[in-house]
């Protein structure tokens, strides 16, 4: 079914069951429970070549989801995917190799990538199996969510 | 005399994070270590005290490649648990929706993880550059197992309409009519996949493997079967644990998986094509012969075949199911908590995925054990290279490396299954 171009899409990425990685999907069911007008909320696991189908039909896309690159836990990344790659190891905590960013790197190969792509990835600590998210990510999930929610309002 | 060693520290495009060490001397293999690093039974633990009925939807989670297979297994175990037997319509869309996750995943891993191998790309975007049609006819070709899966499974993703005894929820005819248009291209699709990876060009590495898959002798196996070998087992799938061992070693934290005073066995597209060829539907049987394939096939870097026509005979079968199908009458067999153990094997697209349950008399877990298919593989894994590596022992560093990690792409290592994360390390000394 396409989309107007005009919905908002937010993905959230990642798994409940892998401590920090559940971050991303955590975010998404908070601002799904907002109820928010011409946004529209998906859950996705980070296999890539289903998020290029998620995407599909919608102009302005932002996708949050842990992020493994060495920074200080909870530290908040903000990429325009739309304008510069996305290195490869930046999400290495999922478990799909064929991932978020690759995703984004093939999406941009084959003319596929929506019109605005924002990525928001929050630095993780703990990946292991688990159901908690560290004190350090949970803390940033609520800034991600307001960042997000200003995002939201500043382009309707 | 020459030291070297081969070492890798990531294995790319395999589900998870893969290790591997690999040390030679004088040409010869003297080391090879497959490094999984498994974090505690988490799952298995997190079932224990849990209503039956969750157990579906909880392991599910173990994996985004295969949760239907997790969802399979679970609810076959507990339905033996409870005395339940799902037949007609509804095993039928149990079937339906099995054959999505093999399309799904089946084409993941032979259009982005494994033809990048043969085609001599490092990745799947460097290949879209040039191979962009076929690209895009793999992702086309996957959408159509998602499709199958989001509507049986009520979403894309963890699909959550599965439940012990049958299905939340089941569809009028009229639902499917969309899914048999796509299916009839997939399966054209399909076809041209088996003809595209047939002509790939393969090294010679005929193995004598211990096949193990499930047979039935009335239908390709998904759901049900005897777990039988090329080597004479022939069992229910509750003496699984009297034939099969999981034992630690020690330079990974994951389990080896063996047949019991026999070592080392294969599970997965190759062993249940050798193991059930006569059961393919004949337009099937027909494309694997004409793609050159013999009834049996004993090199692993043929897999990539193997699994195409295997996502051929998933798109033939859905049509078939699809072509005679009538809504149930109800979407589930009613089952009530009663005590038990239960046991039950299904063909995950990686190979055979056991659990096995002891249920109180209310229901509840007291016991889970899982066997995903990649721990069953990893032993064979080794094994491969213990062989592959001397007889390539001549190449630059860089290509052989490369072709011990495809090696181990050969199987679709599912390390987000069988383990967290891995790590792949070959090494010359």
């Amino acid at each position: 079914m396409s989309e107007p171009e005009s919905t908002f899409l937010i993905i959230g990425v990642g798994n409940l069951y892998r401590s920090d990685d559940a971050v991303g999907i955590l975010i998404a069911r908070k601002l799904k429970g907002m109820v928010l007008d011409r946004v529209s909320v998906k859950e996705q696991s980070g296999e890539g070549t289903s998020l290029m189908e998620a995407w599909k039909g919608f102009g302005r896309v932002l996708i949050v989801d842990a992020a493994s690159s060495g920074a200080s836990p909870g530290s908040v990344h903000c990429l325009d995917a739309s304008r510069e790659p996305i290195p490869s190891k930046f999400f290495s905590c999922s478990t799909h190799n064929f991932g978020v960013a690759e995703a984004i790197e093939l999406a941009r190969t084959l003319n596929q990538l929506p019109g605005h792509l924002q990525l928001f990835g929050i630095e993780g600590k703990n990946f292991q199996p688990g159901e908690m998210l560290s004190a350090e990510v949970e803390q940033a999930m609520e800034l991600v969510v307001g960042e997000i929610l200003q995002t939201i309002s500043s382009l309707s | 005399m020459t030291k070297k060693t081969i070492k890798v520290d990531y294995l790319a495009r395999v589900e998870g994070e893969g290790g591997l060490y690999i040390k030679m001397k004088d040409d010869a293999v003297v080391d090879v270590k497959l490094k999984i690093f498994e974090p505690p039974r988490f799952f298995e633990a997190l079932l224990r005290g849990r209503d039956f009925k969750e157990a579906p939807d909880i392991t599910a989670r173990i994996c985004g490649i295969c949760p239907v297979a997790y969802q399979m297994s679970a609810v076959h175990a507990m339905e033996n648990a409870l005395g339940v037997k799902v037949k007609g319509p509804l095993r039928d869309l149990r079937r339906l929706l099995y054959c999505g996750e093999w399309i799904e995943s089946h084409t993941l891993h032979i259009y982005m993880l494994h033809a990048p191998d043969f085609l001599g790309y490092p990745d799947a975007i460097k290949m879209a550059k040039d191979h962009k049609e076929i690209v895009e006819r793999g992702l086309k070709l996957k959408k159509a197992g998602n499709q199958i899966v989001s509507l049986l499974g009520g979403r894309e993703i963890h699909p959550i309409n599965v439940r012990v005894g049958g299905f939340y929820k089941v569809f009028p005819k009229k639902d499917f009519e969309s899914l048999i248009e796509t299916l009839k291209w997939a399966r054209e699709a399909a076809l041209e996949t088996v003809r595209w990876t047939a002509q790939l060009p393969f090294p010679e590495f005929e193995q004598d493997y211990e096949f193990v898959a499930l047979h039935n002798p009335e239908e390709y196996p998904f759901n049900e079967g005897r777990i039988i070998s090329n080597r004479g087992l022939d069992i229910d799938c509750s003496e699984y644990e009297d034939h099969f061992q999981e034992s630690h070693v020690e330079h990974s934290n994951a389990l080896h998986s063996v047949l019991k005073k026999r070592g080392a066995y294969f599970v997965g597209p190759m062993a249940r094509y050798s193991l059930n060829f006569d059961q393919l539907s004949p337009m099937v049987r027909e494309a694997a012969l004409e793609a050159g394939l013999q009834k049996e096939c004993r090199n692993p870097f043929k897999s990539i075949v193997i699994r195409s026509v295997e996502v051929l005979y998933a798109c033939d079968e859905a049509l078939r199911i699809l072509g005679s199908y009538e809504k149930p009458e109800r979407p589930y067999i009613p089952v009530e908590p009663k005590e038990g153990v239960g046991f039950s094997c299904t063909e995950a697209p990686r190979g055979i995925l056991y659990h096995h349950y002891r249920l109180d008399e209310q229901g509840k877990i007291l016991d889970a054990k899982i066997v995903p298919p990649t721990s069953q593989n990893q032993k064979t894994i080794e094994n491969d290279l213990w062989k592959f590596v001397p007889q390539h022992i001549h190449l630059p560093q860089e290509e052989l490396t490369w072709q011990c990690e495809q090696a181990i792409r050969n199987y679709d290592p599912c390390i987000s299954c069988a383990t967290h994360f891995l790590k792949l390390d070959i090494e010359r000394t």
